[in-house]
């Protein structure tokens, strides 16, 4: 992997973007790549919007996408999507839970989001939260789920993203969380 | 074996792998994982101070004993610490004494973006930067070895960016090893700094300028890459990654020491290129020092002074402007008090009866926030209690409060709690204790009586304490978070009373008592 795999996962604080781009990155490492990711911790987290850069490739210097160069993006939250369109593209892979959030101190959640998503973007896989955490068993799974979806557009070995599971998410759940994973990997 | 560490647990394992003994500091964005992640480590003293100038005080006796020593705070602490630091200079140590200034450029969680840089040159003490936590975890070892050689306390500076991304580092062998450094030596004209003594030693901390500007010619750290010879940068920390990133083939001089600067170094790759950018977050530091040199370098006519940079400003300088979405419009989600923060009634009672409330660094200065948008300064840590007594001097007709939390009012404020007294001013203090050092991560102080290990510790007694200040009985009040009426009959009370008055609104973090209740639980 000569080039620079670009994933951006945002959500809401709370919502485990952490989780999830630790077990994207030690899949990275696993399979040999370099890797490295940036977050911010603090202040501006108490309620707001969150974001995890993920690079990995066979050298990565800058652990922050430049704008316009995200391959993927993984949001957790449908509103927080169009937050960070200056680092998408039109074609950028948009993988894209449609949870809604309301912001503290506003009546409404704006309308119509995931139409103006997918007016905007050539690849957005929209997933409905409440289906899949019925398939699921619980929502605690849907993040593991959309590492599923997203092993899909990256290529990393099979093997890597379980023991990366496997090391990462809480004692006692690694069935479910793969199970979870493998499901993810079905949905296109 | 690799493992993807912070740039913080970078510091951490340089600093345990450098054999340090003794580390202190006080919480704050973006340093605090520095000292947690020593905390874990038994063979290591570790504390949470009272505030960083404590706990360079204390950095500085243990080093002084003869322990490598690291203390940690933010870039706004090491105002807090000046004092020590600059005389610290001049004394120097005999165990290594690392100082971590965490700069937080973009302000994401400090009331100002400065420049530490400038205190390396001010303080005449030598500086490192690094740019990733590999590169952390070696210049804090570097550090340690530095400080012992020259006899100085030395910087170590990673920003916001470094401390909490994360990059692989190798952790094969990485042994402690323990360094013997003697122990404290009686050394009066090195120790004691009277004028006359001070005086003295302002030559040997001249003399060590020069020496530590030849060292910066050889060390290792400060690399020459030549590459292209049309195009090259001068630069540092996280930029070097954006420089790389952006421009593979341009030549690059990379400064891991950033203070003193290698002038021969820059001298002769300025010379070999024949266009030099300086590529530095925030203030031109290495680019008034490489002018004053006599290079010719541009730096921030193409960079801006303010805010993080990104690869991006690299990419802009390069290639142009490029075309990107437009950003949309969407709802802002500002950081709020948590939901069922107990400590929000007391914003709504202050607001109700009108009063001008100067407000504290930590949680609580998310009053300014909406819905309650009730605080009307915020300064610097422990600066309620003091501004307050300014603002009640300047207009004593309205009514005055100081809101601050527990670990701020420990930070600073108890010393203007005593000037309130002393000096007969009749402000109403309000300490919104949660148990905790709560905006940083969840930190002891010394009113949560448990230490940086959990374990108990004193726990100082605001009653004892208002009473030993010289505030009459009937003016400490102490109440219940969760009964708002009673928050405001005691408000009220106090600040009609026209007196000095402390109340202390007890309510534990929610975020804490969740974590707590877990721990218990075995979760």
């Amino acid at each position: 992997m000569d080039k620079v795999f670009n994933l951006l996962i945002v959500g809401v604080g709370g919502q485990g973007t952490i989780l999830a781009s630790n077990i994207v990155t030690q899949a990275a490492m696993n399979a040999g790549l370099d890797a490295k990711k940036s977050e911010i911790h603090g202040m501006s987290q108490r309620g707001g919007a969150v974001f995890s850069h993920v690079r990995f490739g066979k050298k990565v210097y800058s652990p922050v996408i430049a704008k316009g160069n995200v391959d993927v993006l993984i949001s957790l939250e449908e509103m927080e999507t169009l937050r960070w369109t200056e680092f998408l593209n039109k074609d950028s892979q948009l993988i894209v839970l449609n949870n809604r959030i309301l912001p503290a101190n506003t009546a409404e959640y704006p309308q119509g989001l995931t139409d103006k998503i997918k007016s905007q973007f050539n690849n957005v896989v929209s997933i409905d939260p409440e289906e899949y955490s019925k398939k699921l068993g619980n929502a605690k799974y849907l993040n593991v789920f959309l590492l599923g979806v997203l092993s899909n557009y990256v290529e990393l070995p099979e093997d890597c993203w379980k023991n990366a599971i496997e090391s990462l998410v809480p004692q006692g759940t690694f069935d479910k969380n793969y199970e979870a994973f493998l499901t993810g990997k079905e949905c296109k | 074996m690799k493992k993807l560490l912070s740039g913080n647990e970078g510091i951490a394992l340089g600093a345990y792998e450098a054999g340090v003994k003794v580390v202190t500091g006080y919480p704050g964005t973006p340093s605090t994982e520095i000292t947690e992640t020593l905390s874990k480590y038994k063979d290591i003293y570790t504390e949470w101070s009272v505030n960083e100038k404590v706990a360079l005080e204390v950095a500085a006796g243990a080093a002084l004993g003869g322990s490598r020593t690291l203390v940690t705070m933010k870039h706004v602490g090491v105002n807090v610490a000046a004092d020590p630091l600059f005389t610290m200079s001049y004394i120097g140590v005999k165990g290594g004494l690392v100082i971590v200034s965490a700069d937080d450029p973009q302000s994401h969680s400090s009331q100002n973006e400065q420049d530490n840089r400038h205190y390396a040159r001010a303080a005449k003490l030598p500086m490192f930067e690094p740019s990733d936590s590999e590169d952390a975890r070696q210049l804090t070892r570097l550090a340690f070895e530095v400080s012992e050689k020259f006899d100085t306390p030395v910087f170590l500076r990673p920003t916001t960016r470094i401390c909490h991304s994360y990059s692989v580092v190798d952790v094969n062998g990485n042994e402690r090893k323990e360094v013997d450094c003697g122990k404290f030596e009686r050394n009066l004209s090195k120790h004691v700094m009277i004028p006359a003594y001070a005086r003295a030693r302002h030559f040997d901390v001249e003399d060590r300028m020069a020496k530590l500007k030849e060292f910066a010619e050889t060390t290792s750290v400060n690399t020459t890459e030549i590459n292209d010879t049309e195009i090259g940068f001068i630069t540092s920390g996280i930029s070097y990654n954006y420089v790389k990133e952006m421009a593979p083939n341009a030549s690059v001089l990379k400064l891991g020491m950033i203070y003193p600067l290698p002038e021969n170094k820059i001298k002769d790759f300025c010379s070999k290129i024949k266009k030099v950018y300086v590529v530095e977050e925030l203030e031109p530091f290495f680019e008034e020092q490489i002018k004053v040199m006599g290079c010719d370098v541009e730096g921030k006519k193409f960079f801006p002074i303010t805010g993080e940079l990104s690869p991006d400003n690299v990419a802009e300088l390069l290639y142009g402007k490029k075309e990107l979405l437009p950003a949309e419009k969407i709802l802002a989600r500002p950081p709020a008090l948590c939901p069922g923060c107990p400590h929000s009634f007391v914003y709504n009672v202050l607001k109700k009866h009108n009063i001008l409330v100067s407000g504290d660094i930590g949680c609580y200065t998310l009053g300014v926030m909406p819905p309650f948008q009730v605080i009307d300064t915020c300064i610097d840590m422990g600066a309620s209690i003091t501004a307050a007594q300014g603002l009640e001097i300047a207009d004593p007709s309205i009514k005055h409060a100081a809101v601050i939390g527990d670990s701020t009012f420990a930070h600073s404020g108890i010393t203007g709690l005593i000037n309130a007294a002393y000096n007969k001013r009749n402000t109403l203090v309000i300490v919104l204790d949660n148990s905790i050092t709560a905006m940083t991560g969840m930190q002891h102080n010394p009113f949560s009586g448990e230490t940086i290990r959990g374990e108990q510790a004193v726990q100082v007694n605001y009653q004892y304490l208002a009473k030993a200040v010289g505030i009459e009985d009937d003016n400490f009040m102490e109440v219940n978070a969760y009964k708002p009426d009673e928050i405001e009959s005691a408000i009220v009370k106090l600040s009609d009373s026209g007196k000095l008055s402390l109340l202390v609104v007890k309510g534990i973090c929610v975020i804490y008592n969740r974590k707590k209740n877990k721990k218990k639980e075995g979760v």
